[in-house]
């Protein structure tokens, strides 16, 4: 059994007593692996007795399960109203240069993913993005290249 | 142990995102160096509101804020408070109106501010049971334990008038007597942690602060309902939320407040946390439901409501965070106590979050009935860069739009719908007169289109139609047409969405086609944005423009 299946197979066991654990265990896998690959969806399919159909159906349905590859570091702009009267269009252009990618692209180098998200709960530091589980508040080109660098390296 | 003095530092999303990690850790290292760290204790701690800017350090028990600091403030006010007792003056927070924050803690800083669901909020330690304890925490729970039967305390919470604060306003007494009265011996409570509402972040900050508030509910929920299980569904954007209520459960099963034969009584109850997955229609009860099921969050029809068939089919009472924070205080002081705050028709507080162009961002606990006026000028402390007010969108997209017109509105959830308007989650976000309205409107538009879930026709496409028109507007090529077929979409959607979503979506676009008017004519008569943000270009039409 390859190393990805046996990580599977822990997670579908730690939830073994659920009742319907299937978001469970999809967010708890691409924890681990980034993403989701569809083979390892077919898999959990499987495991749990339900049409794979209905997996890869909860699994694109999600905005933060990945059914491709994503970058080291998923950074998510807010656009949402209280982001957007505060300048996030400036905070995403300037994301976009200092990559050198588009939204829902990957840098080359495998680091960093672009997108964009609705309102992360923090408007009261606005505008913000979250870079995987971190947020960051009062944006500014500056602070943005700031935060860049510290992931670059 | 016994130390002199307890040093808290803000310890939440907001404040993490201003480096609030980087600076506790700096006070730890400070402390440690100068040998204080048998002396001193570092705490963390939740917000303390909109009064106070982020992230603060607060000590006690001498009742001192700093704020805002950062890292290189930190030697400073260890070297000199801590070690020699010596207040850092040009550090220290300075109130409203000039007053010295050192009164500001055990008062308010804002005459109108009135804390039953903040309670707790940044003064005590929400990793630590003993703190929420000190402060009556779980004598509600005690108490309907011991002295109270299911009914009674349906009853009080009927006679409180509590509506829920997840924006449809509806009356949580009447919520838990359906469930407990329907059939089944198998029932959930479920906390709607999903808070997704753009602007909105008064969930958060409750979990984050002060989490057993909401634990205790749902155990309250649970015994008056008839439920031995419970879960609180949280949006995968708060992890420190998660963090925090996983601490919470933990300590509270292991003094047996949570889990089997709670107190010694023959009552057991027990909570799960659920983390969504980044979709803001999973906030809809039904859709919730479908999300902890395991599957795509698509809501369900109704009837039948929650109350008779919810979670696994099972009857279940899903109640907002902030619903529940109100729970324990309302059993402990009484309905009428409750019923003395807001308004007649709709009692209690409200938090709202302050967002926009504002001078002062955060959140706030007043009593309903509080007008627009209030809040955004002297609590917000006015518009950011002395610009005119254009709106204030309330409850966020799905809310309602408040016109300059309306500042003198009271704020609650009967006054609200008679100007076409809604509370919805309290979140305020004030626009200014510099913005365009529509690139405000299709801002929120957009929004929509994103998170619709593609389950009926009415808001897949239509919020796709209205996204193109406002888009061709916004590029000159608007006609008097388009504003015609705006409303007619509107209207259309409004009818026959299937959800809430969808049928809240057009709220915004409707009304301020009325109100805005001039303006939207002035982007399709004269080509020309007022305000001069939109383009007016055509080069860049989108290539498929769906024609209505
Ligand atoms: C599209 C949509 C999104 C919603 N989002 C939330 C939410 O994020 N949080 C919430 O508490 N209620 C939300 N609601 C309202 C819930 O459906 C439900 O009314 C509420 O959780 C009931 O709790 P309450 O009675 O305590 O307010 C949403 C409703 C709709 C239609
Ligand atoms: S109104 Fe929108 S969100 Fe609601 S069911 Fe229809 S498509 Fe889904
Ligand atoms: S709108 Fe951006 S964090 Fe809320
Ligand atoms: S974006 Fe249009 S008036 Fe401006």
């Amino acid at each position: 059994m390859s190393l990805v299946y046996q990580d599977v197979e822990a997670v579908i066991a730690k939830y073994r007593e659920e009742k319907t654990p299937l978001l469970c265990i999809l967010e708890e896998v691409q924890e681990k692996w980034g993403y989701l690959p569809r083979d390892v969806l077919g898999y959990i399919a499987q495991r749990l007795e339900i049409p794979s159909s209905t997996v890869y159906g909860v699994a694109t349905f999600y905005a933060f399960l990945e059914t491709k590859p994503v970058g080291k570091y998923v950074i998510r702009v807010c656009r949402s109203a209280p982001c957007h009267v505060r300048g996030a269009m400036n905070v995403l252009e300037t994301l976009k240069k200092e990559l050198g990618i588009r939204e829902g692209e990957t840098t080359r180098d495998g680091k960093f993913t672009l997108e964009v998200t609705s309102c992360l709960g923090v408007c009261g530091v606005a505008p913000a993005m979250m870079i995987n589980d971190v947020t960051y508040g009062n944006l500014t080109e500056d602070r943005i290249r700031e935060v860049l660098a510290f992931y670059r390296d | 142990m016994f130390y002199r003095a307890h040093v808290l530092v803000e310890m939440t999303s907001g404040s993490i995102a201003l480096g609030a990690a980087q600076l506790k850790e700096q006070l730890e290292r400070e402390i440690a160096r100068l040998g204080l760290q048998d002396e001193v204790k570092v705490l963390e701690t939740g917000s303390f509101g909109a009064a106070i800017p982020s992230p603060f350090i607060a000590v006690y028990p001498d009742n001192i804020v700093y704020a805002p600091v950062s890292v290189q403030h930190v030697r400073k006010i260890v070297e000199e408070h801590l070690l020699k007792g010596r207040v850092v003056k040009e550090l220290l927070f300075i109130g409203e109106r000039g007053r010295d924050v050192t009164a500001f803690i055990p008062l308010s800083p804002m005459a109108k501010e009135k804390r039953v669901v903040l309670r707790n909020c940044g003064l005590i330690d929400p990793l630590n049971i003993e703190e929420y304890i000190a402060r009556d925490g779980y004598m509600a729970l005690a108490k309907v334990l011991t002295e109270m039967t299911p009914e009674e305390v349906i009853e009080v919470v009927k006679r409180s008038g509590l509506q829920g604060r997840g924006g449809a306003g509806f009356p949580t007494g009447l919520k838990w007597e359906f469930t407990r009265r329907a059939e089944g011996e198998e029932k959930y409570i479920v906390c709607n942690a999903d808070e997704g509402e753009p602007g909105t972040f008064k969930d958060r900050l409750i979990l984050e602060g002060d989490p057993h508030s909401v634990l205790e509910a749902m155990a309250i929920a649970g015994y008056a309902v008839g439920a031995r299980e419970g879960y609180i569904y949280v949006r995968a954007e708060y992890p420190q939320s998660i963090r925090h209520l996983e601490v919470a459960i933990v300590q509270a099963r292991e003094r047996g407040l949570l889990g089997e034969r709670i107190l010694g009584t023959s009552f057991s109850f027990d909570v799960k946390i659920r983390r969504g997955a980044g979709a803001y229609v999973c906030g809809e009860e039904t859709a919730l439901l479908e999300s902890i099921e395991g599957k795509r969050g698509e809501p369900r029809v109704k009837p039948p409501y929650p109350p008779q068939r919810g979670l696994w089919g099972k009857p279940t009472v899903i109640n907002n965070v902030e619903t529940l924070a109100n729970i324990p205080p309302i059993i402990l002081n009484g309905p009428e106590w409750f019923r003395g705050i807001g308004t007649p028709t709709c009692p209690g507080t409200k938090v709202f979050t302050l967002t926009g162009n504002v001078n002062t961002l955060g959140l706030v606990e007043v009593p309903m009935g509080i007008t627009l006026r209030e809040l955004v000028f002297e609590i917000g402390g006015g518009i950011r860069g002395g610009h005119g007010l254009k709106l204030v969108q309330t409850g966020g997209p799905s809310g309602g739009t408040m016109t300059p017109d309306l500042l003198d509105v009271p704020m609650a959830f009967d006054t609200l719908p008679r100007y076409n308007s809604a509370l919805g989650s309290g979140a305020l976000t004030v626009i200014d007169d510099t913005h365009c309205i529509v690139d405000v409107v299709r801002n929120f538009a957009e929004f929509f289109l994103h998170e619709s879930c593609g389950k009926c026709t009415p808001c897949r496409v239509g919020n796709r139609r209205i996204v193109d028109i406002l888009e061709r507007i916004a590029k000159g090529l608007g006609t008097l047409e388009d504003l015609e077929k705006l409303s007619y979409l509107g209207h259309y959607m409004k009818a026959t969405a299937f959800c809430g979503l969808g049928q809240a979506a057009p709220n915004p676009l409707l009304r301020c086609l009325e109100f805005f008017r001039d303006e939207f004519e002035a982007h399709v008569r004269e080509k020309r944005c007022p305000q001069g943000i939109c383009a007016m270009k055509p080069q860049a039409q989108p290539k498929k423009t769906l024609r209505v």
